[in-house]
């Protein structure tokens, strides 16, 4: 509130303050101890009480990566000499890397998922962001026919529930052969996103004065020329939010990538969930495999940070 | 325009075609035209109004607790407070976090031998993700942790749109916090908070990444997953049809009221 003077209110600010911050503590707190999980020992990971004080090491991300089998007997000292310092890492818990006829150590389907992941939310998001990117203008600077229509209509596409669209999508693709390939979730991701990518960019787009491009146009400049060489570069932040925001969507998305693929081009989001319940559940491992899956997310919401109203609101809030 | 044509009206279509037969999308049988059939079986399924019903728990639940933490966490950020925006970054991120990560790690948390909250709230065993009554709730926690920085996130721009004139007058004619509070902040903030309802309302009636990977309890089962059992797990895909055009009409009919409200804030 405006009125902060009053010895009152200064108390009031103390307190709301310190409520602020242990609620956002108890807020950080399920990150930092799925976090902390992802850097402990197996042992210590379902230990009663919950064991806060811990060794930090690696050996989940060790494990994440490779295929392991149980140890039957203990190895050979010069074995374990000879073990590059990972290979030790899965020793000394009692297990052994599996490793190929050539005795390559064999890697788990992990780094597949996540590299999956990588190109689909990629490749989805550049395309999205450039076809919204032009409609976006051509809403922006001509008049389209019952406009608001048409918006709502995009924006409808987005508002679906993933599952009720699953189904035909999932028979269409089966008879197309699209089932099971980057190709296929690529093009639904960027469907999905193009219809979000058209709100915000239309916001932005709104904002850049006609009168530039106007100027540029009696200058001889086509409109295309007006669009690239003007336009463009003055919408710069607003692509980038964008990008941002359809990359998020695409990395996160579960519903539709479970149904659609199972294993060439599966990415991480149905991945991790589907390794609880093989055999025995190794949470540093999962967690290993979440704290991998959540960087980049985390990262991008700092960069984020001020667009992350407009974003969420669809465009239609700004500050 | 024509992409999203093919890609959105297209399959529904398809399907809507699907929704009045007995199809299988496993089996080779001829696929028979049996009319309203699977809509009435629907409508006449008790399995699918106890999801209906829970549902609409679900997003009562989670929405107004979301509510009452998101604006609460609004109302205390709104002051001059040091280091601000970083507190509300670090707020903010369970939201962008992808919704099955998260009920992943939360699994871990509610886990009832070892898991951190039983054990923070010396709650003993609680098994929180298998008991036929908790289940819910619990999801319903998940999703008020993940999206009450959203609520927040809108609350605080309706707070900071607050003209600082009204409140100085206020001030000078001495009048009660209370009366403030609900004569000028409230209706002010009203447009902006209806915005926020109702998109969790529609984002919450959609739920299913969450609930489908925290719990199978039939007592927690939200549509969604209702959907996708009948449609991929026993391959009924004429009535899994019909039932999503059910969920279609009622999350169309939120949208539009939606969009609507978005409209009139931007205008303002």
């Amino acid at each position: 509130m405006a009125v902060v003077s009053t010895r009152s209110g200064r108390l009031g600010n103390r307190i709301a303050i310190a409520i602020v911050i242990v609620i956002t503590l108890i807020f950080l707190s399920p990150i930092y101890w799925i976090t902390t999980t992802a850097f402990k020992p197996l042992v210590q990971a379902t230990s009663v009480p919950p064991s806060i004080v811990f060794e930090p090491q690696i050996t989940p991300f060790v494990k994440l990566f490779t295929k392991r089998a149980q140890l039957t007997a203990p190895v050979a000292p010069e074995v374990y000499e000879a073990a590059p310092w990972w290979e030790r890492l899965v020793l000394d818990g009692g297990e052994r890397l599996a490793r190929d006829g050539k005795g390559n150590v064999v890697f788990s389907a992990y780094p597949d998922r996540f590299i999956n992941s990588l190109i689909i939310a990629i490749t989805s998001t550049i395309l999205a962001v450039s076809l919204g990117t032009v409609t976006a203008y051509g809403f922006s600077r001509f008049r389209v026919k019952g406009e608001a229509d048409l918006l709502f209509f995009i924006l409808s596409t987005r508002m679906l529930p993933p599952i009720v669209v699953a189904i035909p999508m999932f028979l269409m693709y089966r008879a197309v052969g699209l089932n099971d390939t980057h190709i296929g979730l690529i093009i639904l991701y960027t469907a999905f996103n193009v219809s979000f990518a058209v709100w915000l960019m239309k916001g932005f787009m709104d904002e850049i004065p006609k009168e530039y491009e106007e100027a540029a146009l009696v200058d001889g400049y086509t409109r295309m020329q007006a669009f690239f060489k003007i336009v463009l570069p003055e919408a710069a932040t607003g692509i980038a939010a964008t990008a941002v925001f359809c990359f998020i969507t695409a990395w996160n998305e579960y519903a539709f990538a479970l149904i659609l693929t199972n294993r060439r081009a599966q990415t991480a989001p149905p991945f991790i969930p589907s390794q609880i319940g093989t055999g025995l559940q190794d949470w540093t491992v999962i967690a290993a495999g979440t704290v991998l899956f959540l960087i980049p997310v985390a990262i991008f919401t700092f960069l984020l940070r001020n667009h992350l109203l407009r974003g969420m609101s669809f465009g239609a809030i700004r500050k | 325009m024509a992409f999203l044509i093919i890609f959105n009206v297209f399959p529904l279509l398809y399907s809507l075609g699907f929704s009045f037969t007995d199809f299988r999308a496993s089996s080779k049988a001829a696929v028979n035209f049996v009319g309203l059939k699977n809509y009435t079986d629907i409508l006449a399924d008790p399995v699918i109004w106890r999801s209906f019903s829970t549902t609409l728990w679900y997003v009562i639940v989670s929405v107004s607790g979301q509510f009452v933490v998101g604006f609460g966490l609004a109302l205390m950020l709104n002051r001059p407070i040091p280091g601000k925006g970083f507190l509300t970054t670090l707020l903010l991120l369970p939201m962008m976090l992808s919704p099955v990560v998260v009920g992943l790690f939360w699994k871990l948390i509610y886990d009832p031998s070892w898991g951190i909250l039983n054990y923070a709230l010396g709650l003993g065993k609680t098994a929180w993700l298998t008991d036929a009554n908790l289940a819910l709730y619990a999801v319903a926690i998940t999703d008020i942790w993940m999206w009450s920085p959203f609520v927040m996130l809108l609350s605080l721009a309706g707070l900071s749109a607050v003209p600082k004139h009204l409140y100085e007058a206020a001030s000078i004619d001495r009048a009660s916090k209370f009366y403030t509070f609900f004569r000028i902040t409230l209706p002010l903030v009203a447009p902006i908070l209806l915005i926020a309802v109702i998109f969790r309302t529609m984002e919450a009636f959609k739920t299913f990444d969450i609930a489908f990977v925290m719990t199978g309890q039939p007592q927690a089962e939200l549509i969604s997953s209702r959907l996708y059992k009948m449609a991929f797990a026993q391959w009924q895909t004429g009535p899994a049809s019909a039932l999503a055009y059910i969920v279609l009409i009622m999350v169309l009919c939120i949208t539009n009221i939606y969009v609507k409200y978005l409209n009139k804030a931007k205008e303002r």
